[in-house]
């Protein structure tokens, strides 16, 4: 009998399931039987079974959500999930949806927690995940002294990928724990955004601009650039913290960490905190107007200028090869 | 009102940080060792709150090795009340579930009505023990904050994760934790540093908690293996003279990269 792997999937506010879960569906196939556990999917609830099996879910679990109590109702869920389905792994993304609520459910039920995994394999003494430590300056791999281990993969990483399976759907009954719990007061969700520009996340070319944009307005250069390229656009914190792109731009220590086939650096002077965000792109391309800017010491392909001048260059000619 | 602050000792991110090759931990003596920026930012929060509240104490909570006692002491210095630092030979190496474990111990002993937290470490970037905290107090978490509404019944907040913002609401105690949308901190000034000196300073073993953990009884996360990746090096780098941007282009397609 092959051992089942509980995976905890993320959904987006317009009722899809979220991009993460292909990769975790795909390492949890490389573990053992995936069964999936959807929290609140209401309405859109054989879309997403339906999407789940398809990405290599055996059986979809779908337990009610509350929109009225924080984080909680998620945690019971997979506490009676797991209680039902006895995995040899509970898998989540290392999401902001996620990360917490597994850490809640491990600690309430005596696990161990391997933490932001970029990939999960199995060998003859049990399952081990991979970390990229320090920016990917380390390479570390972890595993759990017994017992089974809940793993958090970090989004957008893992290439392995589930076979589509046939849909098998079924309420999961969860009896509310009752702990204390933040309330709910409002929930506003922002429109999605209508450009069709590649989500940052796991994006394979990413085009980042930083304090060097000068002002929100100018910073259209960035996407300019990235459209030319069909790249994802992010950004360094000094120009998230001056207000030319929100938050969720934020490539870095503490952003976004991406590992992109293409790598392009617009004004941004390369502080260890951004490298550690995306070194390990594969081609890194940096502009800056200053020769000693950081940056250019990982850079495959670095230009001493303006971004003013050799970005609108550079889009014209990628426009006239026909790119 | 009493407002424990965990404050967590990291390598300096602006410095080269590094793992010890034999036992997987963060290598102390390589790197600069400082208050990781976030949790700096909840104390400053924590501080100019007791400053416009009588009768608001700030406690510093830390679980650390000893040598932690220096950065420890900087809260202090920008003006929280007392420090606790918890301290056991049993603990080098301790995993998410055992520093939560030590953490809610620890917080039981103080006593507190607020606990205040950064979202993730720079160095563990976990961004989970906050949560597992609520879960082990059994008290509300409201975390990842932008901002932060505080009285002496409830705290509310908001949330921003990705499309999605949420207003939410606690009772106290609570658990929060801030993102780096917070202010900056303070830096300490001479007055701080000199009444830092002066003021309580706890180190505190597993014993002394009189808590009930055992390293050994639970399962815990442990690292297998590690190994360094060979530094970046740099490729070619030009001046631009006016014709960089196709230059770029070329190595673009050159490089199958359009
Ligand atoms: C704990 C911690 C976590 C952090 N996390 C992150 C993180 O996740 N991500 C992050 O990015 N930062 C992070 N930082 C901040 C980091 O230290 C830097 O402050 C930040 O990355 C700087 O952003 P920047 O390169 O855009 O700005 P600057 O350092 O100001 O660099 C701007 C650059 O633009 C160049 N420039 C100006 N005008 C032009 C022009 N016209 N053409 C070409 N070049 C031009 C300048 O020469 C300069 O090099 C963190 C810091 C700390 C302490
Ligand atoms: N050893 C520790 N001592 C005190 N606080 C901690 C410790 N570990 C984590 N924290 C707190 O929990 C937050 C999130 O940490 P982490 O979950 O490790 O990313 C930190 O910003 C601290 O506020």
């Amino acid at each position: 009998m092959t051992d089942n792997i509980l995976v905890l999937l993320d959904s987006t506010p317009d009722g899809q399931l979220s991009k993460s879960v292909p990769g975790l569906l795909g390492a949890a196939t490389g573990l053992g039987n995936p069964i999936a556990l959807i929290v609140g999917a209401g309405e859109h609830a054989d879309a997403l079974s339906a999407a789940a099996a398809a990405a290599g879910a055996t059986k979809v679990l779908l337990a009610d959500g509350d929109n009225t109590i924080y984080s909680t109702p998620t945690v019971d869920a997979l506490q009676a999930a797991a209680a039902l389905v006895q995995p040899a792994a509970v898998l989540a993304a290392h999401s902001d949806q996620s990360k917490e609520v597994v850490a809640r459910f491990a600690v309430r039920t005596g696990a161990a927690v391997n933490y932001d995994a970029i990939d999960v394999t199995r060998d003859a003494k049990g399952i081990i995940a991979s970390h990229s430590a320090y920016g990917g300056a380390f390479v570390v791999t972890s595993a759990v002294t017994f017992a089974a281990p809940v793993i958090t993969v970090r989004q957008g990483v893992v290439e392995a990928r589930g076979t589509a399976q046939p849909v098998v759907a079924e309420k999961l009954a969860v009896t509310p724990s009752g702990r204390k719990s933040a309330a709910i007061e409002s929930i506003d969700v922002a429109d999605a955004p209508t450009s069709l520009r590649p989500e940052l996340r796991g994006a394979t070319k990413v085009v980042s601009g930083g304090r060097g944009l000068g002002t929100a307005e100018k910073f259209v250069l960035v996407e300019q650039l990235a459209d030319a390229l069909g790249a994802a656009v992010g950004a360094s914190r000094a120009a998230v913290d001056a207000g030319f792109v929100p938050q969720t731009f934020q490539v870095g220590q503490t952003g976004v960490q991406v590992s992109p086939q293409l790598y392009v650096a617009l004004g941004i002077s390369g502080a260890i905190q951004h490298k550690a965000g995306m070194q390990t792109a594969k081609t890194i391309i940096a502009i800056n107007k200053d020769e000693t800017a950081p940056i250019f010491e990982i850079a495959d392909f670095g230009v001493v200028g303006d971004v003013f001048t050799v970005v609108p260059q550079l889009i014209a000619a990628l426009e006239a090869s026909g790119k | 009102m009493r407002i424990v602050v965990l404050v967590k000792e990291a390598p300096d991110t602006y410095g080269e940080r590094f793992l010890d090759l034999e036992t997987g931990l963060a290598d102390r003596n390589k790197s600069d060792r400082v208050l990781d920026e976030i949790v700096e930012r909840a104390l400053e929060y924590a501080i100019s709150y007791a400053e416009k509240h009588e009768g608001t104490e700030v406690v510093a909570l830390s679980m650390a090795t000893e040598d932690a006692t220096a950065s420890v002491r900087k809260a202090l210095a920008m003006g929280a009340d007392r420090a606790v630092l918890i301290s056991d030979g049993a603990l080098v190496g301790a995993d998410v579930t055992l520093t939560a474990e030590v953490l809610a111990a620890a917080l039981t002993h103080i006593g507190y009505d607020l606990v205040i937290a950064g979202d993730q470490s720079t160095d563990g970037a976990g961004g989970v023990v906050p949560a597992a905290l609520s879960e082990l107090l059994d008290i509300p978490q409201i975390t990842k904050l932008t901002t932060i509404e505080l009285d002496d019944k409830a705290v509310s907040g908001t949330r921003v994760i990705d499309r999605v913002t949420l207003k939410l609401r606690a009772e106290l105690p609570a658990i929060v934790s801030v993102t780096e949308r917070f202010p900056d901190a303070r830096f300490p000034n001479f007055k701080g540093i000199m009444a830092a000196k002066k003021k309580p300073f706890e180190v505190l073993s597993v014993a002394d908690l009189g808590a009930d953990i055992d390293v050994l009884a639970k399962p815990r996360a442990i690292m297998t293996e590690i190994s360094a990746k060979p530094p970046r090096a740099a490729g070619v780098k030009i001046v631009d003279e006016g014709d960089a941007g196709n230059q770029l282009a070329e190595f673009l397609k050159k490089n199958q990269l359009v």
